[in-house]
Parts: C-alpha cells; structure tokens; sequence
C-alpha cells in the first residue's frame, strides 16, 4: 500500500523484469534474478497482471489467453489451462471469440488475471485490480484473489483500496516514497492508527 | 464500359504490387511505429537479387523469387538490427527512427549505384508466359494478359499466407500482441525484439517479390527503381490506414485503380500528381485512413 507516486507500481514492474533496478537487488526462492529480463522470469513462475490491466484489445479473449501460454509447447496443457482459467471466470467462456477491447472494465480485470494464470505462476503480482471497478465487482475480484492464493499461489497485491486489501493479505507494507514505513500481518495494521488515520478514512 | 474494365484489370495488376510493398508499411508500422523509408529500397535489392538469379545462376524465374525473398528478409533483419534497435533500446524519440530511416534508404540507394551501377538492366524475355486473353463478360470484351494472372496469383497466394501466419501462429499472435501492447507481450514471456525482426524479415520478403514483379512488368531495373513503388505504397498504406494489414491490400488496391483511370482518362503525366494529391487530402481530411478508427480506449 501507499500513495501515489510511492513506487508500488515500480517495485512489480521491476521484479517483473520490465524495469531495471538502479541499486539493490531482487531475491526470488533464494537466487537472485535482479535485471533478468521478463521472459526469463515468466519461466521462472513470476507473472504480473499490469495496472491498467493491459489486455490485448485487438486480439480476441481466447487469444490473449493462449499468449498467457506463450512459453508453453504442448497444445494439451495451453487447452487444459485454458478449461481452468474458464471454470473460474465462465463470463470468459461466453466471451472467448470477442476482442479483448470490447470487454466491460471488469471482464478485462478477469481476462488479465486469467492471462497471467496461463502461465501457472508461482508467484502473482497483481497491481490495482481494483482500479475503476464497481464495488460489487471490486469484492468479486478479491474473492476471486483469494481463491487463487488458497490454492497455493503465492500473490503480491498493490492497491490503493487499502481496507479492501488488509482484509484479505497476510502481511501487508506501506510504501513512502519508495521505502517501507511500516509493516506487519494485516490484521495489526488494520488496528493501527497511523494506518486509520491515512488509509482507512478513520479519525 | 469496356474502356472502364479494361482500366480496372490494368489497374489491378499495379495495385497488387502496391498492395505487397504496403503490407511492409504496414506492418512495421504496426509493430513500431515507424515509417521505414528504406522499404523501398528493400523492393530495389529484390529485383536485383531476381535478376541475378535468373541471369547468373540461370535459375527458374519461381526460384529466383523465392531467392530475392531470402536475401531481403535477411537483409530487413540485418537494418532493424543496426539501424533501428539500436534507438529502440535507448528510448531515442521516433524523429529519430525516422530520420534514420531516410539514411538507410540513401544508403541502399547509392550502395546500388556503387555495385550494380547506374544503367538500367532488363530481365530477359520469356521468364513469364506473357500472351493476351480475350474475354468477354456478358457482352463487354476486354484483354488480360496470362503475365496479369500471374501477378494476381502470386498476390493472392501472399495475401493467404500472410493471413496464415498472423492469425493462425504464434509467431503471428506474438506480432499482434507486440503490437498492440508490447510491454504486456514482454509480460507473456514474448521476445520483443525477436518478434520486431520477424515482421521485418516478412515485410521485406514481400517487397522483393513486389521487386521482381516490377522489374519483370516495366522490363527495367535500377538502384533508383524502389523510390517510386515505395512512396506510392506508403501512400497506400496511408490510404487504407496505416498500421492495418486489410487496410494495406485495400490502400494498394485503390490506389491501383486510381491510377490506371487517371492514366486511362485523363493523361499519364497526371498520374502521380494526383496520387500525391490525394495523399495531402488523407492526412487532412481522415489521416486514420479509409479502415481506420479513433480508438476509445476504456479506463
């Protein structure tokens, strides 16, 4: 969490491979991969579903899946991930011959999520799912989130709808201008103050 | 009315060569942004590479155009390579690439006068059937010569694999994907670069057979040969939408027919002043082009 211009944005992309760390390193399962470039990365598990959601609005729903799969060989498991990513958001299935543009804010967000699930990470990066979104879709979206993390992915969430995501992270850190002030399990700082105070709209 | 067909199948002919050279446009725009000027200079060295497979290696005409494809595909690979990355990696302005792109064009161009020198070469007769038919639809009669046939076929059969490979492949999906978003391609594990020098490798493949096509319709090749067609096929491209393959085939087309009516009509030395009329007209009044749409984009 933090505010705008914290870096949240910054620290997924780098991680991602899209931007180089001018100092510091980046640690994933005990190796470092600082500046390795992202298609290395999506083969090491690591995949980021971009703020903005970034679809491929020309391409149709079913082919930006099969790019989430770029990297994958056989057709079977690109047809068998594709059943999976279906299942959990079936308005995709309905959807799949139409061009990812033409999808509704929300349907985009799932698409995004659901193109980055082709790739089976084992790290998620998501950045403001939330953003524009209704807030029923909002609490659909996070419900979808949390499935995916019980299931055994591990995820990394930016949003700016910090009472949103404290309830569904473990931990949770805030970002001010690029370093961490605070950090904990997200049930201590949703009782924080300082957190009431700047995030959470509390007196 | 028979005039008119007559002028259409002449066009035609034109049209598809257009069509071939401003799928390259296209197609590299798509993916960059760029207008590469050094197209046409690509279709130049085509028609050489045609012409020195059929007069030194004594190759079949069908070889020498699957020769030229080869040649300047690696050569498209070859100036994206060291003309344009270079810039792309540096995040240099897109002045830059295209002020780049007019230097490799020179550079083509006067690299030809230097080696090939200046005088214009023939291809020798007879590579292709060239012999007239007469046809007559309900009631109009008109001619089309087996060598027209020819160049729409040979079009026609581009076009097909071209629509095969990028819609059909992942190497087309990937094209698709660069282009419309290319930090989200990178994402997907896409090789950015690597997909860049594809569509270069593809454009300029096309304009090599749109070089020999030229070379064995006008009977004439020169290191200059390739600024005409190129200008005229970015027009075109321009014309259908630039970044937008229909809109290529579509732009050659018309600008095709355009022409053999102004030439049929009106006089010949009309011809490309109103070719580049019509060009100051699209930037002006629709410079998205006849296919082309002010995208909305959602937030």
């Amino acid at each position: 969490m933090g505010a705008n211009g914290a870096g949240k944005s910054t620290t997924l992309l780098t991680i991602a491979g899209l931007l180089k760390p001018q100092k510091g390193a980046i640690y994933y399962q005990g190796r470092d991969i600082t500046g390795l470039p992202a298609p290395f990365l999506v083969k090491e598990g690591i995949a980021l579903v971009p703020e903005g959601r970034r679809v491929f609005s020309r391409l149709t729903v079913r082919e930006n899946l099969e790019l989430g799969a770029y990297l994958v060989k056989d057709k079977g498991e690109i047809s068998a991930r594709m059943e999976e990513v279906f299942e959990r958001f079936p308005r995709l299935k309905e959807r799949q011959r139409q061009l990812a543009g033409t999808l509704s804010g929300g349907e985009q967000q799932m698409l995004a999520i659901g193109r980055a699930l082709m790739a089976r990470p084992r790290l998620l990066l998501l950045d403001e799912p939330s953003m524009g979104l209704a807030p029923m879709l909002v609490r659909e979206i996070f419900r979808i989130i949390q499935e995916i993390n019980r299931q055994g992915t591990t995820i990394l969430l930016v949003e700016q709808n910090a009472h949103m995501a404290l309830q569904v992270a473990q931990r949770a850190y805030v970002l001010v201008t690029g370093r961490i002030v605070l950090e904990g399990s997200a049930r201590e700082l949703l009782k924080s103050e300082e957190i009431r105070r700047a995030y959470l709209g509390g007196q | 009315m028979a005039g008119f067909l007559q002028q259409l199948v002449n066009g035609l002919s034109l049209g598809s060569i257009y069509a071939l050279v401003a799928l390259g446009y296209t197609m590299v725009y798509g993916i960059i942004q760029l207008i590469n000027f050094a197209h046409g200079d690509v279709l130049m060295v085509g028609a050489y590479v045609g012409f020195a497979a059929v007069v030194f290696l004594k190759l079949s005409i069908w070889w020498a155009f699957l020769l030229a494809m080869g040649c300047t595909a690696l050569l498209g690979i070859l100036i994206e390579r060291v003309a344009y990355r270079p810039l792309r990696h540096r995040g240099a302005p897109r002045l830059a690439a295209l002020i780049t792109a007019i230097g490799v064009s020179l550079f083509l161009e006067n690299s030809g006068l230097l080696l090939f020198r200046p005088e214009i070469r023939s291809y020798p007769p007879g590579l292709i059937l060239n012999r007239p038919l007469s046809i007559s639809l309900g009631g109009i009669d008109f001619t089309v010569t087996t060598f027209q046939v020819t160049i729409l076929a040979v079009t026609g059969i581009l076009l097909l694999f071209l629509q095969y490979i990028v819609y059909w492949t992942k190497t087309g999906k990937a094209m698709r994907a660069v282009a419309d978003d290319a930090d989200a391609a990178r994402l997907m594990g896409i090789d950015v670069d690597k997909t860049i020098s594809f569509t270069f490798a593809l454009g300029s493949a096309f304009a090599a057979v749109a070089g020999v096509l030229l070379g064995l319709y006008y009977n004439a090749i020169d290191p200059l040969m390739g600024i005409m067609p190129g200008l005229k096929a970015f027009i075109a491209a321009v014309l259908g939408g630039i970044g937008l393959i229909p809109g290529a085939v579509l732009g050659g087309f018309s600008l095709g027919f355009l022409e053999a009516l102004v030439s049929g009509y009106w006089s010949s030395r009309m011809r490309d002043p109103i070719v580049f009329l019509l060009l100051i007209l699209i930037l002006l009044f629709k410079p998205s082009g006849l296919l082309g749409k002010n995208q909305v984009e959602k937030v």
